[in-house]
């Protein structure tokens, strides 16, 4: 059972509705995918094809418990005991691949999780991602933060203990351009030790102006690596150009940055395939890069605003645990984040296996910082939220959670030089 | 142990030979360091202190302690020299211990970004303590650099497998006039005593405790182990016979005069 993601909302013109019904329905009626824009850098890396490779001959029903069993014994794992991780046939391993990952964990990150905060400054998108709440046809407040409010959010989320943040934009160059987004960074570093972006992929040297700006580390979603799945879920907008998005962490280092992230939205496409392509990302980009610091998430589908259906479909807690554990164990040094999509239970769980990194005081909102955090009425304007959040919980309650359960909360291990 | 048998880095004189890493912190594991494994040294990575957290690492250093600030996250010797200098804005002090990696995955020194890094910072005055590959001619390149020590990976960092590269720090033991301290790798008292009978100076470790099963207990075995290993070493190893007995009828009998 696929989701439904196609919702017409009252509120487009009967041309604009036609457009929408064209694109959902008449692939003829959508850019080519694969073909590079105007504009965007083509760099040259055979990065791309040594994943996509590894992913195109992926057969998840070929693997058997020995197989399992052997990925489990080897020291250090090759990209076959990954995927034998990530097969049916590990999930009856999946107490055992908890153990070996919470090993890894420890002895390359102690007892240590980092907290974070994301921080959207705007929600204006050009694109049409079926699933997200930001797409353009879906009937939203929308809204981009001035400089003067971009500050005041920080001030309070600074204020709350927060020193890492994550700054994030709906997919708008218009809206949101770089020097836009450049500008509230060189703001962030007055409030946070530790300044990140999750924006739409531009080119290397816009990225070398955002670390000049203070930003070191660069999160992109490929959503699906399943190209062909992915050309039917983005349907308008520079996001559909599936090899520039592919290409942004590489882009992303070349122009200076320490680190980047990486992930596929677990439910839009085969969710094994998925999360072999993003860790086979990492694994491929890391040996060109070695100095990079890398790190992966595992988000799922979740409901939006005008759709409350979406959800993860066959990726439940467990196949997550399962994805995360084998990406621990396969990558012993790579930071894992979960994010506020999943519950408070589970956050405190994997917290223990195989998470680095995990959000607390989210809002994936615009402007709403300060009603969220105080609890008061904001007179201000507000813009609606990308997705619904699961585990709300407080940068004080986080904390306390996290050190309840034996981990040691740390705000910041970062300097910019 | 003999009073007299100190460790002297920089001109500075310790009685332990144990030094505290700063891989994996915890406000217990300090304490344990400190009393039970008889740590005077603390290895303090400069990036976690750069906090504002109701946790500050700084906070957990008792008194009487010595502060070895380190550069961890360092790519360059440009980036060490930059946070070897904030580490003294800080107040850490002037000793300082250089890390500088290009590599994520195994968190390798980089040897020749290591000397161009002391070079400098030794002539700020700083008591330079450089995080090496062991390589003999690199030692030397660091000694001649004014560095106050050397300090020779065992074993990839975190992995607890020990002496990996034994031979090659008894080489730098053997042939560099300043003290080895051996960092990283050492998973096991046992390993730890055996790099010092070998002549290291001190040992420094951090997994190896905080992944223990009783750290208290660990940390104290960490101190039996590296006395252990000092009085072997001043004593003397005995001989090893490599195989069966001592020739009765030597080679040279036939020798008259």
């Amino acid at each position: 059972m696929e989701n439904q993601f196609f919702v017409d909302s009252e509120f487009l013109s009967p041309a604009a509705l036609e457009k929408k019904h064209r694109l959902e329905t008449d692939p003829s009626s959508r850019s080519n995918h694969m073909e590079y824009r105007p504009g965007m850098e083509q760099i040259s890396s055979d990065v791309r094809d040594k994943v996509m490779g590894q992913v195109a001959s992926y057969d998840p029903s070929a693997y058997t418990a020995r197989d399992v069993r052997v990925a489990l014994q080897r020291e250090t794992l090759t990209p076959d005991d990954l995927k034998a991780l990530l097969s049916p046939a590990a999930e009856p391993f999946l107490e055992e691949m908890a153990q070996r990952a919470r090993l890894e964990t420890s002895k390359h990150f102690g007892n240590t999780v980092y907290l974070f905060t994301p921080l959207y400054i705007a929600n204006y998108c050009e694109n049409y991602c079926v699933y997200c709440g930001f797409n353009c046809y879906n009937h939203i407040k929308r809204m981009r933060l001035s400089m003067e409010q971009i500050e005041h959010e920080m001030k309070v989320i600074a204020d709350s203990g927060m020193e890492e943040i994550l700054i994030l934009t709906g997919e708008s160059r218009a809206m949101s351009d770089v020097e836009y987004i450049g500008e509230a960074c060189k703001l962030a570093r007055k409030y946070f030790r530790m300044v990140g972006v999750e924006i739409y992929p531009v080119n290397t040297d816009e990225y070398r102006y955002l670390h000049e700006c203070g930003v070191d580390y660069v999160t992109v979603f490929q959503e699906t690596y399943d190209a062909d799945k992915y050309e039917t879920l983005h349907l308008l907008g520079h996001k559909r150009v599936w090899p520039y998005r592919f290409e942004a962490q590489e882009r992303a280092l070349m122009g200076g940055m320490r680190g980047v992230g990486f992930s596929a939205l677990l439910g839009l496409s085969d969710f094994r395939k998925d999360a072999l392509a993003s860790a086979l990302h990492v694994y491929y980009l890391q040996r060109k890069y070695p100095q990079a610091e890398m790190s992966l998430s595992c988000p799922r589908l979740r409901p939006i605003i005008n759709n409350g259906e979406i959800n993860p479909l066959d990726v439940h807690e467990r196949q997550l645990c399962q994805v995360l554990c084998a990406y621990r164990i396969f990558m012993p040094f790579v930071g894992i984040t979960v994010s506020s999509r999943e519950s408070a239970s589970f956050r405190n769980g994997i917290a223990k296996i195989a998470a680095t990194k995990v959000s607390a005081g989210v809002s994936t909102g615009i402007g709403d910082h300060e009603s969220k955090y105080s609890g008061k009425e904001s007179d201000a304007a507000e813009g609606d939220e990308q997705f619904e959040i699961n585990d709300g919980r407080s940068l004080d309650t986080m904390y306390a959670d996290m050190a309840d359960e034996g981990l040691q909360p740390v705000m910041n291990d970062y300097l910019y030089v | 142990m003999d009073n007299q048998d100190k460790l002297i880095i920089g001109g500075h004189e310790f009685s332990s030979r144990f030094i505290l890493g700063s891989g994996k912190y915890s406000l217990n594991l300090i304490e344990s360091a400190v009393r039970d494994a008889g740590a005077e040294i603390i290895t303090l990575a400069v990036r976690r202190a750069n906090t504002k957290a109701q946790e500050n690492i700084l906070d957990f250093i008792p008194d009487g302690v010595t502060l070895l600030p380190n550069t961890s996250g360092a790519r360059t010797a440009e980036e060490a020299v930059r946070i070897a200098r904030l580490a003294r804005e800080l107040g850490c002090g002037d000793f300082v211990k250089i890390e500088i990696m290009r590599d994520s995955k195994y968190l390798l020194p980089d040897n020749q970004e290591t000397i161009k890094a002391t070079e400098i910072l030794a002539n700020e005055g700083f008591v330079v303590m450089p995080y090496m590959y062991p390589d003999l001619n690199v030692a030397r390149d660091l000694a001649n650099a004014g560095a106050a020590t050397i300090m020779p990976l065992a074993s990839p960092i975190g992995s607890n497998k020990g002496l990996a590269t034994r031979d090659f720090i008894q080489i730098l033991i053997d042939e560099v006039d300043l003290p080895v301290i051996v960092d990283a790798g050492i998973g096991r008292p046992s390993q730890a005593c055996e790099a010092m009978e070998m002549g290291a100076a001190a040992i420094m470790a951090n997994t190896a405790l905080a992944t223990a099963g009783d750290l208290p207990l660990m940390a104290s075995a960490f101190r039996q182990a590296i006395e252990a290993g000092r009085k072997a070493y001043l004593a003397g190893l005995g001989r090893v016979l490599t195989r069966g007995a001592s020739a009765s009828d030597p080679l040279t009998g036939f020798l008259r005069d």
